[in-house]
């Protein structure tokens, strides 16, 4: 413990980012996207291995990074059994003030502990470390068949408040009424966001997807705020779709989407359903995009108690979130060498896990991404 | 000697099946509907054309029942969808007719109007909107043995209309749900599958979410599922739905829905079928219903399809033999059907949607060619 607080002293002196690995308070420090850095310098990433088949997953992630020579240092954290009075939650402040530190982060499965008097794991990640945007990009992995071959879409949604602000009430006996808020600051944010990352990611369009001709000044809200950031972006093409059109186009003909930019609801559900679009929850990447340009990546499956232990599960998703973290920190180079190596194991179909088809376990199909590389 | 030939070359006939098609048909024992005296008398429907492409395919469709001698006749109403609301004398013709045939009518997005369709569900009390999503034989689609019927509460949820500004910046929508009306949906749902002999029904919420409002919803659900011991309930949350509706869409049957889910699960339903070319469906109240095409996507059909009047009527001919057997002319409507979809198997006259390059005209005059 000792020796690690030196290791991160001397480093932070050398890279003069941060000035005490135990001030909690820290200014406001560049975004993450501009961090420039040099491959010497390994940088600290959270990592929450989960429960479940998480731990197993996240190895096969490590194992991945090393075999790719990614300056990346893991700074393990795990959900506890008290609930930290601090966070009202089983996550605690550390892990949480460990992830403000660092600036990203990858988390594995975690299972929702049932009972009362705390916050749900994934409500306190996202209220404490302010997660706006949910990135997801949806495309068709060459060698699994789907029935859709030819999906290359990116869902980002809003993800703090329209319909899940969580106000509802019940006015009078079998009377409830339900609040979707939506506010010009988190439209913006969102869809500043949502430019920003087709930009950076060469994408050429935008959709806003909405129901602004029934509610009208909500969605209507959200589509104005689109369309002052879609004018700071003249090359790349922005277009509006009402949802419903969104869905029938989506199952039709998937590749008539590029970037999709939502409000909370509408994302929840285009997202999950792209995912099912390329083959599911197991083989979808996602990540969490918080103030300050933290980044939370995060494998959206559930966490599987029933082959946990057995070396029996896929990494792809997890593995595929890591690959957006490394393109979040901008290291492109180590993120496309480890994304094609995942591909290429996939498209080659000799090892594969029980999920995709296949007989291999977790092991021998990182080891099959590690020889790819 | 020759009566054994005879015999015997009758015999190849009838087992080499060399029958023609018509013969086929009209070889088996057709169904027969008794009716009370005076049913056949003429009824009344209003008709709304809409816009788009509304007036094509409307259309088409009193064309077909003119050429069917059909007991119906059509009251014409025109509105636009950019209309303030509903004209006094359309509502009253409706409450009089009972029942109404409907283009759609495009709400313009951005503001100022509401939405037509949604004044009248309000106005009429529509409280149930149902989809047929099918796979139409002789058209082929990424999902096979699609048959859904998707269930909708029509008048309140996200469609309530109540909004405002609580400071700039800052606006609230309100999202109603009661138990009346969730009941009623609910019940629907279940008479619907009893009297149809469907065998589940699945209730869409987020109820993990919005646990009063959808939590209320499940809760009127499961109520009516008691009564209705023979049929099959379940719960799915949507966007779990929506994941397994495109990758495993035969296990949905009918399914209910509050107002919003409705929206976008009997879209993806629609489109998983083949599109929203072919759905029929329609609203109805206790005391009324307006058809008209099942699932639009939100739009009227684009100008291309209008200029070259090449718009699939096929959804609302479906719709309107669902309103036939409303009206109780079953005969009528079966033939309908059964000329439509010997259409579209033989391939020969499609519109755009459907792989092929006919028009509206052409498609209709297939249709009215093999009417029996």
């Amino acid at each position: 413990m000792a020796s690690q607080i030196l290791r991160r002293v001397v480093r932070s002196c050398s890279g003069g980012i941060l000035s005490s690995p135990a001030n909690h308070h820290h200014s406001s420090l560049l975004p993450a996207l501009t961090r420039a850095f040099s491959s010497a310098t390994p940088i600290t990433a959270t990592l929450f291995p989960g429960d479940g088949i998480g731990p197993e997953i996240a190895e096969s992630v490590k194992q991945v990074f090393q075999a790719a020579d990614v300056p990346i240092e893991w700074e393990e954290h795990y959900v506890g059994t008290e609930i930290d009075p601090r966070t009202q939650s089983f996550l605690t402040w550390e892990s949480l003030e460990s992830v403000r530190r660092n600036r990203v982060g990858l988390k594995g499965p975690m299972a929702t502990p049932i009972g009362k008097g705390h916050r749900s794991l994934n409500l306190t990640l996202r209220k404490e470390l302010n997660l706006y945007a949910n990135v997801r990009p949806c495309y068709s992995l060459p060698g699994y068949k789907t029935r859709y071959d030819n999906v290359n879409l990116v869902t980002i949604r809003e993800n703090t408040e329209g319909e899940y602000s969580g106000l509802e009430h019940q006015v009078v006996r079998g009377v409830v009424e339900s609040l979707k808020i939506i506010t010009r600051a988190a439209s913006l944010r969102v869809a500043e966001y949502a430019f920003h990352y087709a930009k950076a990611n060469g994408r050429e369009r935008v959709s806003a997807i909405h129901k602004a001709n029934i509610m009208q000044k909500t969605d209507g809200l959200f589509l104005k705020c689109c369309r002052e950031v879609a004018e700071k972006y003249p090359e790349i093409t922005y277009e509006e779709v009402i949802i419903d059109n969104c869905c029938m186009m989506l199952v039709k003909n998937p590749a008539l989407f590029d970037v999709l930019v939502m409000p909370n609801l509408y994302g929840d559900i285009i997202s999950d359903l792209c995912a099912g679009l390329v083959g599911g929850l197991g083989l979808t990447p996602s990540c969490n995009i918080g103030e300050g340009g933290i980044a939370l990546a995060e494998a959206v499956h559930g966490s599987a108690p029933d082959i946990a232990g057995k070396n029996m599960a896929n990494p792809t998703a997890l593995l595929l979130s890591s690959v957006m973290m490394l393109r979040h920190l901008n290291i492109t180079d180590k993120a496309e060498r480890i994304q094609n190596a995942i591909i290429n194991t996939i498209a080659e179909g000799k090892y594969r896990t029980a999920d995709l088809g296949g007989s291999s376990s977790t092991t021998e199909f990182t080891n099959a991404i590690c020889n790819n590389l | 000697m020759a009566r054994r030939s005879v015999a015997r070359s009758l015999l190849n006939n009838l087992l080499s099946n060399k029958l023609e098609p018509c013969s086929r048909i009209t070889a088996s024992r057709s169904v027969t509907y008794m009716p009370r005296p005076g049913d056949g008398a003429p009824r009344a429907v209003t008709l709304i054309p809409g816009d788009g492409i509304g007036p094509l395919v409307t259309e088409a469709v009193e064309q077909v029942m003119t050429a069917m001698h059909a007991p119906v006749y059509f009251e014409k109403y025109d509105i636009r969808g950019d209309m303030k609301q509903v004209p006094q004398e359309v509502i009253d013709s409706i409450r009089r007719n009972k029942v109404c045939l409907k283009g759609g009518l495009k709400t313009p997005v951005g503001g100022g109007v509401s939405s037509l369709n949604v004044q009248l569900r309000k106005e009429l009390d529509l409280y149930a909107s149902l989809v047929h999503c099918s796979n139409l034989p002789g058209l082929p689609t990424r999902h096979e043995n699609v048959d859904i019927v998707v269930i909708r509460e029509n008048t309140e949820g996200e469609y309530s209309g109540l909004e405002h500004e609580v400071v700039p910046g800052v606006v609230e929508s309100l999202k109603v749900i009661t138990k009346f009306c969730s009941e009623r949906v609910a019940q629907y749902a279940f008479e619907y599958a009893y009297l149809n002999n469907r065998k589940k029904v699945t209730a869409v919420h987020k109820a993990n979410i919005m646990k009063l409002a959808d939590g209320l919803f499940l809760e009127s659900c499961r109520e009516v599922a008691t009564k209705y011991p023979g049929i099959k309930y379940n719960e799915i949350i949507v966007d779990n739905c929506c994941m397994q509706l495109v990758s495993k869409p035969d296990q949905f049957d009918v399914m209910v829905t509050p107002n919003l889910y409705g929206n976008l699960v009997a879209n993806t339903a629609a489109g998983i079928a083949g599109g929203t070319g072919f759905m029929p469906g329609g609203n109805v109240g206790a005391g009324h219903a307006i058809f008209e095409q099942g699932a639009s996507a939100g739009n009227v059909g684009n100008e291309k399809l209008l200029d070259q009047k090449k718009a699939n009527p096929v959804a609302l001919l479906f719709s309107s033999a669902m309103m036939l057997r409303h009206l109780q002319f079953p005969s009528f409507a079966d033939r309908l059907e059964t000329a439509v979809k010997r259409v579209i198997t033989e391939g020969k006259h499609r519109t755009k949607d459907l792989g092929g390059h006919n028009t509206t005209q052409e498609v209709v005059d297939a249709v009215i060619a093999v009417l029996d």
